[in-house]
């Protein structure tokens, strides 16, 4: 088990969530979309709360690399931050387009997003900070909470 | 050179849209053609308007198309630089569409001109491409079932254009050619080697990606490619002049047919598994797509095994047309549908500072414009199925073969128009704050 499985893991996590609140935006169930946004958005955060604040300024720290991959993921992060605010947004106004438009949106982001750093950011993760038993474990603890 | 390069390796939007917006006027330049010649143009696959009618749609809308997918999706799928991407894009789509329309003005007229003038225009417009791409693609340091499956289809492609090249030298400058057996490995090599490895490896990445599938098993991804580029291969050598094992090319064909109707069967399989249970036009396309290509490979069987169904003048057309119409241009649509609105959205995107939102992709193209257009592109593809057995329906499968590309365009334009109207305003509010 390398630094980043874990969050690999977590990726397909959060897609199960992302798919129940999609599909119930859908049919009008208003409620129980409620429930999985609101799961899928806590995942998501955490998500990104834990590469932001534990594996990317590792990586940073360890290899030099300040301006490259990582600071390309936080841009994106905040891209998806944006489509979940839409998406709320729409859920409060029970507004079926206006959610089902954002959720398309952050899916195809969310997916290319999750490519980029499971072939290219996450094995130089692993390749740089080797076994750190502290840094993953930091990790899992983030990704729980 | 560092990795993490090719992060932001997504090129201008310009890149891959002019391929995108090109491809379906060919669609319609092909409907047009075939309302033009009615009945006729089913006489045998071997006329002139047949073959001006198959180079319509496999050039003129699936190269065009997948062109402009590659050098879009190479970077930043794979990881894969492509040398000079604004240079190479400006030379491929010009001389790919010039190419074409030499090339089918060429059949259309019979001339010898034309072919002489687009023999070269392809060889060296598509042939720069393919190489460039080949050798971005193999320097890139990413790996998996994908990468494997587009060098083949890469390397299918320039047997395809070798080939192609030839065969238009043979018209051109009328050297006697086996011009029947080369067209037999040209084909096959273009719809085979080429397309379908193409739409395999794109497989692998999309049908999980947009419907959140399981991945494909590992095994039958790793070697589903190389089984069928092998099988492609051996049947390519059957046709050398010095023997004509029949035996054997019935094999090999069938092989080749079961492995590809299983490929679909997976994927079909995969899609039913999907954990985004919504219905959305990419997924109602591509499962289109892989059941013509189930009919299609049990049609490739059944014209080896009973002499009837060879002998049958209409089998050709029904092959080409499940092939084409039936699968690649449903396969490419879906992918268009998603590309488009998500770069649109992406580079607007970036531009936007914190303010109104960008529209989506939904926004962009509404879901049921694209679902009304699945439904005329199913209707296209049933009629001209139909129009084999009642030759007067040629006139209505036509029309609904330029409707269905019509609407395709129309999406895809308003699209556009609409990306450089924010595009516009984005600009605007920048210059006030300032």
């Amino acid at each position: 088990m390398s630094v980043t499985s874990s969050l690999q893991e977590h990726h397909k996590h959060c897609d199960n969530d992302f798919a129940t609140a999609e599909e119930a935006a859908q049919n009008g169930e208003w409620t129980a979309c409620a429930a999985s946004f609101g799961k899928f958005h806590a995942e998501l955060l955490a998500h990104f709360g834990v590469e932001e604040e534990v594996l990317f300024p590792a990586f940073e720290q360890q290899t030099g690399m300040a301006g490259g991959p990582t600071q390309v993921m936080r841009g994106e992060h905040a891209q998806m931050r944006e489509l979940l605010r839409q998406m709320d947004e729409a859920l409060a106004q029970k507004n079926a387009d206006g959610f089902g438009g954002a959720a398309e949106t952050l899916l195809v982001m969310m997916q290319q997003h999750n490519m980029k750093e499971e072939n290219i950011l996450y094995p130089m993760c692993d390749q740089a900070l080797g076994m750190d038993g502290g840094i993953k474990s930091r990790i899992e603890a983030g990704l729980r909470a | 050179m560092q990795p993490g390069l090719s992060f932001e390796q997504a090129p201008p939007i310009s890149v891959p849209f002019r391929f995108f917006l090109t491809a379906p006027l060919f669609g319609m330049a092909a409907g047009l053609l075939l309302l033009w010649q009615g009945p006729a143009a089913l006489a045998s696959r071997w006329t002139s308007t047949a073959l001006a009618l198959t180079h319509l749609v496999a050039v003129g809308f699936m190269l065009q198309s997948m062109c402009g997918a590659l050098l879009q999706m190479v970077p930043v799928a794979v990881g894969a630089n492509i040398w000079q991407p604004r240079r190479v894009t400006l030379f491929t789509h010009a001389g790919l569409t010039l190419g074409t329309i030499l090339l089918v003005a060429g059949f259309i007229f019979e001339s010898a001109p034309m072919f002489r003038l687009a023999a070269p225009f392809m060889a060296v417009s598509l042939g720069a491409f393919a190489l460039i791409v080949q050798i971005a693609l193999f320097r890139t340091p990413a790996q998996g079932p994908t990468i494997v499956a587009l060098r083949m289809a890469m390397f299918g492609l320039i047997v395809t254009l070798a080939l192609g090249v030839t065969l238009a030298s043979g018209f051109g400058w009328e050297v006697a050619l086996p011009l029947v057996d080369l067209t037999h490995i040209h084909a096959a090599w273009g719809l085979v080697g080429w397309s379908l490895l193409l739409v395999v490896g794109v497989a692998y990445l999309v049908v999980p990606m947009f419907q959140l599938t399981p991945p494909y098993p590992r095994l039958l991804a790793r070697s589903f490619p190389v089984a069928i580029f092998l099988l492609l291969s051996a049947w390519s050598l059957t046709w050398l002049p010095l023997q004509r094992p029949e035996a054997a090319q019935i094999a090999l064909v069938c092989a080749g047919a079961v492995l590809v109707a299983g490929f679909a069967i997976v994927t079909l399989r995969l899609q039913a598994q999907r954990r985004r249970k919504i219905v959305e036009p990419t997924l109602l396309f591509w499962r289109a797509a892989m059941i013509a290509l189930i009919a299609a490979a049990a049609l490739a069987v059944a014209q080896q095994m009973d002499p009837d169904v060879d002998d049958y003048a209409g089998t050709p057309f029904l092959l080409g047309v499940l092939l084409t119409v039936g699968v690649f241009v449903p396969a490419i649509s879906g992918m268009l549908y998603k590309i488009v609105p998500f770069l649109n959205w992406l580079h607007l995107q970036k531009q936007a500072k914190p303010g109104p939102a960008v529209p989506n992709m939904k926004q962009m193209i509404p879901e049921s414009r694209m679902k009304m257009q699945f439904r005329l592109h199913l209707a296209a593809l049933v009629l001209l199925l139909a129009a084999v057995a009642v030759p007067l329906l040629i006139y209505p499968a036509a029309l609904a073969l330029i409707a269905s590309c019509a609407w395709l365009e129309w999406n895809l334009v308003v699209a556009t128009r609409m990306f450089a109207r924010v595009n516009r305003e984005l600009a605007q509010r920048e210059t006030e704050a300032i």
